[in-house]
C-alpha cells in the first residue's frame, strides 16, 4: 500500500531559516543546519526547502558568483543534506529557467518546486517534465480564500492572479506537472487546521498528488486532513520546527490511528 | 576493495546515488561516457536514472554507453544494478511520451501504470512496501519493506525473471534478475537503511 507522507517544509530567506505566518512575519529563526540533521536523525518521509528571499526578480541562485547573500551556500546546503542522507528532497524558490532547475537538481534536489513562474511562463513546466520527467516537477499554489473561492496568489503572495486553485492546478497537470504543493495563506502559521475543503476539492480535479499546506498546529490535523482529504502527504513548518520531537510524535500518533503511515 | 562504476549521464540527481554508494561502505567511481567505462575496469556497475524515458536512452546512446555497457554487462556478465529508469531502459520497448527502442537487455515492455482519466494518482510518489522474493539476495538483510518510489511506467517482462513485486493500482514489476542483471524500480538511495542494505548486498554478491 503506497503510505501517506507526512513532510517538514523549511523556510529559508537568504540563507537563514524563517517562521512564516500569513507569508507575511518572519521570524529568523537561524541557521537550519541543526533543524535538518534533526529531521535527518527522524528519517522524515521526504523534506521540502522553500527559498523565499526577496528580490525575485533580480536573484539568480544559479550563479554562486555574483555573491549574493546566502544564494550560493543554499546550493552547498541542499548538497550537503543530499550527501549526508537518504531524504528526497524538494527545493523551490526563485525558479525562472531550465538552467535554474539543472542547477539545483545537480545540488541534489529530487524535485523542484514552482510557483509564480508557471504563472509568468508556463511552457517552462512542459519544457522541465521533458527533460526531467514529470516526477520532478512540482507546481506550488498559493491561495487564499477571497469570497468562498479559492484565489491563486504569486510572488510569495503580493499578485492576484484572479484564478481559482482548482482550475490552476488542472492547468498545471495539463502542463505535465507531476505534483501540487498546495498553501492556504490564510492558514499560513495559524495553527488553525488544514482548510480541507479546498485541499479536497484540488485533489479530486487532478489524477497526481497533492501535497496539502498551511495549518497544521496539533498532530490531530494530520490524521484530519488524511480522513477529510484524498491528499497524498500533509506538509507542516513551525509545528516540526518549535515543538520538542514533533515529527515522530506526530508519526507514531498517525500510525496507531491508520494504516497508510511509514 | 570492490570497484564500483556509477553512470552518469547528464540527466536526474547522482549525489544521492553516490552518498548510497559511501554508506553502504563503497567509494564509487563516477564514469560519464563509454571510454571512462571501459577504463574505469570495475567490478560492478550501477545506472541510476529518474526522469523521462526517452531523454535518458538518448543521452546513453550519445554517450557511447550503450555499446560499451552491452559489452561489460551482457558479453562478459559483470554485476550490474539499474535503478528506476535504469532499469526500464534495459526493456525492449518503452511507451512514455512516443514509443522508444530501450536496450533490449531484457524481454518485456515499459508502459505506465494506468491511462490518464484511470483515477489513479500518477505520478506513484512516495513510500511503498514491496513483496520481496524470499531467496533474493538482495533484500536478505532488509529491515522493512517499505521502498521510496518516484515512477509512472512500470516495467512488464516474463514472471521467471520478477524478483519483486509492488502494488499501486496492480501489482507491478519493481525488482528483476536474469543472471548477472538486477535491477529495481524504487530509490534504494532514497529509501533509507532498507535501501542502503540492498545497494550493500549488490555490492557484496
Amino acid at each position: 500500500m503506497l503510505k501517506r507522507r507526512l513532510t517538514p517544509v523549511l523556510y529559508l530567506r537568504e540563507g537563514v531559516m524563517v517562521r512564516s505566518e500569513l507569508f507575511k512575519i518572519h521570524q529568523i529563526i537561524g541557521s537550519p543546519v541543526s533543524h535538518i540533521n534533526r529531521l535527518v536523525e527522524w528519517d522524515v518521509d521526504e523534506l521540502i526547502l522553500l527559498d523565499i528571499s526577496p528580490g525575485l526578480e533580480t536573484y539568480d541562485l544559479g550563479r554562486d558568483d555574483h555573491g549574493e547573500k546566502g544564494a550560493g551556500s543554499l546550493l552547498e546546503f541542499t548538497e550537503t543534506i543530499a550527501r549526508t542522507s537518504a531524504i528526497p528532497l524538494c527545493f523551490g524558490g526563485r525558479i525562472r529557467t531550465i538552467d535554474d532547475i539543472h542547477v539545483r537538481i545537480r545540488h541534489g534536489a529530487d524535485k523542484v518546486a514552482i510557483n509564480s513562474a508557471f504563472a509568468q511562463t508556463p511552457e517552462l513546466v512542459s519544457e522541465a517534465a521533458k527533460e526531467f520527467g514529470a516526477q520532478a516537477i512540482v507546481i506550488s499554489i498559493d491561495y487564499r480564500v477571497i469570497d468562498a473561492s479559492a484565489r491563486v496568489f504569486i510572488r510569495h503572495g503580493a499578485f492576484d492572479t484572479g484564478v481559482d486553485a482548482v482550475t490552476w492546478a488542472r492547468r498545471a497537470e495539463d502542463a505535465g506537472a507531476g505534483e501540487i504543493l498546495l498553501n492556504a495563506i490564510d492558514r499560513d502559521g495559524t495553527a488553525r487546521g488544514y482548510d480541507t475543503e479546498t485541499i479536497e476539492a484540488v485533489s479530486q480535479s487532478v489524477e497526481i498528488p497533492v501535497i496539502a499546506c498551511g495549518g497544521a498546529g496539533h498532530q490531530s490535523h494530520f490524521n484530519e486532513c488524511f480522513e477529510l482529504t484524498s491528499a497524498s502527504a500533509v506538509a507542516a513548518g513551525n509545528i516540526f520546527h518549535f515543538t520538542e520531537n514533533a515529527y515522530p510524535r506526530a508519526k507514531n500518533y498517525l500510525r496507531r490511528k491508520r494504516t497508510d503511515i511509514r | 576493495m570492490t570497484r564500483v562504476a556509477v553512470i552518469e549521464y547528464g540527466i536526474g540527481n547522482l549525489g544521492s546515488v553516490v552518498n548510497g554508494c559511501r554508506r553502504s561502505g563503497v567509494e564509487p567511481n563516477v564514469v560519464r561516457d563509454g571510454d571512462e567505462l571501459r577504463r574505469a575496469e570495475c567490478d560492478r556497475i550501477v545506472l541510476p536514472g529518474v526522469g523521462a524515458i526517452g531523454a535518458a536512452l538518448e543521452h546513453i546512446r550519445e554517450r557511447g554507453l550503450d555499446t560499451e555497457l552491452h559489452e561489460i554487462v551482457v558479453r562478459q556478465g559483470r554485476p550490474f544494478l539499474g535503478i528506476c529508469v535504469g532499469m526500464q531502459i534495459l526493456a525492449e520497448h518503452c511507451e512514455e511520451y512516443g514509443r522508444h527502442d530501450g536496450l533490449g537487455w531484457i524481454p518485456g515492455t515499459v508502459r505506465p501504470l494506468a491511462e490518464k482519466g484511470s483515477g489513479l494518482r500518477l505520478p506513484h510518489v512516495g513510500w511503498n512496501d514491496i513483496e520481496p522474493d524470499a531467496d533474493e539476495p538482495l533484500f536478505r538483510d532488509v529491515v522493512d519493506r517499505h521502498f521510496y518510489f518516484v515512477h509512472s511506467c512500470a516495467l512488464y517482462c516474463p514472471d521467471d525473471l520478477v524478483v519483486g513485486r509492488c502494488t499501486y493500482g496492480e501489482r507491478f514489476v519493481c525488482a528483476i534478475r536474469k543472471d548477472n542483471i538486477c535491477a529495481v524500480q524504487f530509490h534504494p538511495e532514497k529509501s533509507s537503511s532498507s535501501g542502503i542494505s540492498v545497494l550493500r548486498a549488490f555490492f557484496q554478491s
